[in-house]
């Protein structure tokens, strides 16, 4: 069981931040660390594609000496993967534009409220609130 | 050399998005006429899009020209070119409608919201447009984060309600991203058609399950099905009335078609509905979700609010349809996707328009609004009659086709969950009609006197989109047998033809 959780530990820390993060998104009240825990939720996808695309023993996936001239090198096991890796660079992007968006949001709030707290927000709304949520 | 068309609809808006910015800078007037140009353009290639594949059939298109397994690629076909046009359709009718509220809500931001306005559409057409589980990623992000960004400029309370959507809507991309990961790992492809090659020897795999419990979990945050809908109600009540009306028919759509393209494209009905009960628990979902929306709706007296939980019951009647998995029931959802569009197109923009003319939209205070607005209230009705599912309106016809699928499904509870839904919107937009439609007697008018109610009705710019979006509703409602038999019966899958 030991060797199990030890020869997988890049997929044992990916499931246990992503955890961290969702539980920071869901349940702090605070809106940064919302974000915090957005960011450490992504950051676990990452480590998991880049995971995914591991082997050991394997090298850059760059063919030596351009075209033509590396045709007897294509082995594809002793390349690591590159495509989960562009997958990663347009995630990032995403996220980034993600990080970015939140915070803006995060600056609108508190230029109304004064605060970065949900619960302290929710009380100060000045909309009706309704019958039922 | 294969039709430029379908990349075409997405790279003008996304083109236009930057013109309209850096044109915006030299003059704030010359956006609005830009993004008309530019969702004018994408509607006209969608309409050629469409027309390629009823003449010829479906559409590959391979951008860059890299061969599919490897290359990005867009497929058009009759489900992919029917909501390609609603979308592009309901985005021009929206840029139209959108002056006057803009100018009035976002004096400052005419020119940010038009450039995000032409982002937020190519995000849509682009998740409609393609091929590629991972390409639909990076759509899935573009039309959020525009939406985020336009939700959060609305009224007092906006940015709140749009930080919530934001949290859950990267929730839902993420679980998405995980999916097209866990599928990555065990087939090595992200091209939908490849993918449908590869999985079947794979069904009992694991890894696949994870990946489509991944897939159901985060489109349902996006479509905002119960009870994943918690971040919509807020959002959609306090966006600005152009925002509103362009997300609430679009942004659920489209998370459906997502939804059917991969339960029934990327995995098989066979395993959707055989290996794994799926769509039987999205079909107990879609249920809880069409009587929660209404009984919600109910207790709302913002009329905008009520609208954005009718939406999260109309999204149950997609989910439902898909959940019934026989042709009657697709075919009502896949026509529900049209109609619903439609007419949470026209309830969005008289709203806009009741707030344009009175800055008001709490259902008490609607008196006398069919003296001030006569033509808007008209449309009012329509969509309402509409919702409730009265024949001549086209919300008829997508009910119909549910509830033959849930007769032919032998699933009695739903045909009840659809009915007292009906009864249920009867009473929601009987309510609303009453405030609009029926005055105070004489004895509570007070003073007795004749009152002078001056016509206040939309300015054209809104109107003409009002009225095109309730002739839209008579008018599939009257074409739906020549829609059903030209498009709908092809955009089923095959599975459920044969059956």
């Amino acid at each position: 069981m030991l060797d199990f959780i030890l020869s997988k530990y890049n997929y044992w820390i990916y499931i246990i931040l992503m955890m961290i993060g969702f539980y920071a998104m869901i349940g702090k009240k605070n809106l940064v660390k919302k974000i915090i825990g957005i960011n450490i939720f992504q950051t676990a996808i990452i480590l998991f594609f880049i995971s995914t695309a591991a082997k050991s023993g394997g090298t850059l996936p760059i063919i030596e000496h351009g075209q033509g001239h590396g045709a007897h090198a294509i082995e594809a096991a002793s390349y690591v993967n590159p495509l989960p890796h562009v997958l990663m660079l347009t995630a990032i992007v995403v996220m980034v534009s993600t990080l970015g968006v939140a915070l803006a949001i995060v600056i609108a709030i508190y230029r109304r409220y004064n605060s970065l707290e949900e619960d302290e927000i929710l009380e100060k709304r000045k909309w009706p609130r309704n019958l039922l949520f | 050399m294969a039709p430029q068309s379908p990349v075409l609809v997405v790279v003008i808006p996304l083109i236009f998005a930057f013109l309209t910015f850096a044109f915006g800078w030299w003059r704030k007037d010359l956006c609005y006429p830009i993004a008309l140009v530019a969702v004018s353009i994408s509607f006209l290639a969608s309409l050629h899009t469409i027309y390629t594949v009823i003449t010829t059939g479906t559409i590959h298109y391979y951008l860059g020209n890299w061969e599919p397994p490897w290359g990005i690629e867009y497929v058009v076909d009759h489900l992919n070119a029917f909501v390609l046009v609603i979308v592009s359709f309901i985005s021009l009718v929206v840029a139209i409608s959108s002056k006057r509220t803009v100018e009035q809500e976002l004096p400052e931001k005419v020119v940010y919201f038009y450039c995000i306005f032409l982002l937020q559409v190519t995000g849509f057409l682009g998740i409609v447009v393609t091929g590629d589980m991972f390409n639909l990623y990076v759509f899935l992000e573009i039309a959020s984060l525009a939406g985020y960004a336009l939700i959060a400029i609305g009224e007092d309370g906006a940015p709140f309600a749009s930080f919530n959507y934001l949290i859950f809507g990267t929730i839902g991309a993420c679980f998405y991203l995980l999916g097209v990961g866990y599928l990555y790992i065990v087939t090595g492809s992200l091209n939908m058609a490849d993918l449908s090659q590869i999985l079947p020897h794979l069904y009992h795999s694991k890894v696949v399950l994870v990946a489509f419990a991944f897939f159901l979990v985060g489109v349902s945050l996006k479509m905002a099905l119960f009870p994943l809908h918690v971040w919509l109600p807020d959002a959609y009540t306090y966006a600005p009335s152009a925002v509103s009306s362009l997300l609430a028919p679009l942004m659920t759509k489209v998370g459906a078609y997502v939804m059917i393209r991969l339960m029934f494209t990327v995995f098989k009905p066979h395993f959707s509905i055989e290996l794994i009960p799926a769509t039987t628990i999205l079909g107990w979902m879609a249920a809880g979700a069409i009587l929660f929306g209404a009984v919600l709706a109910l207790a709302q007296i913002d009329l905008k609010r009520m609208l954005a939980y009718i939406l999260v019951s109309e999204v149950g009647y997609i989910a439902l349809g898909v959940g019934l998995a026989n042709r009657n029931g697709l075919t009502g959802a896949i026509l529900h996707i049209l109609n619903d569009s439609f007419m949470m197109l026209a309830l969005f923009l008289v709203v806009g328009a009741i707030m344009y003319r009175s800055g008001n939209r709490e259902i008490p205070q609607l008196r006398y609004l069919h003296r001030k607005m006569p033509f808007t209230m008209a449309v009012l009705v329509i969509a309402g009659l509409s919702v409730i599912g009265i024949p001549p309106t086209c919300g008829f016809f997508s009910k119909w086709y549910l509830i033959l699928g849930a007769i032919d499904a032998s699933c009695w509870v739903f045909v009840v969950v659809l009915l007292v839904s009906s009864l249920l919107n009867v009473v929601l937009f009987f309510r609303v009609i009453e405030n609009v439609y029926l005055e105070p007697g004489e004895e509570h008018a007070g003073r007795g006197s004749e009152l002078v109610i001056a016509n206040e009705e939309a300015p054209l710019s809104l109107l003409v989109p009002i009225l095109i979006a309730g002739a839209g509703i008579m008018l599939f409602g009257i074409l739906s047998g020549k829609i059903i038999s030209v498009v709908i019966q092809f955009a089923v899958p095959q599975y459920f033809v044969t059956l």
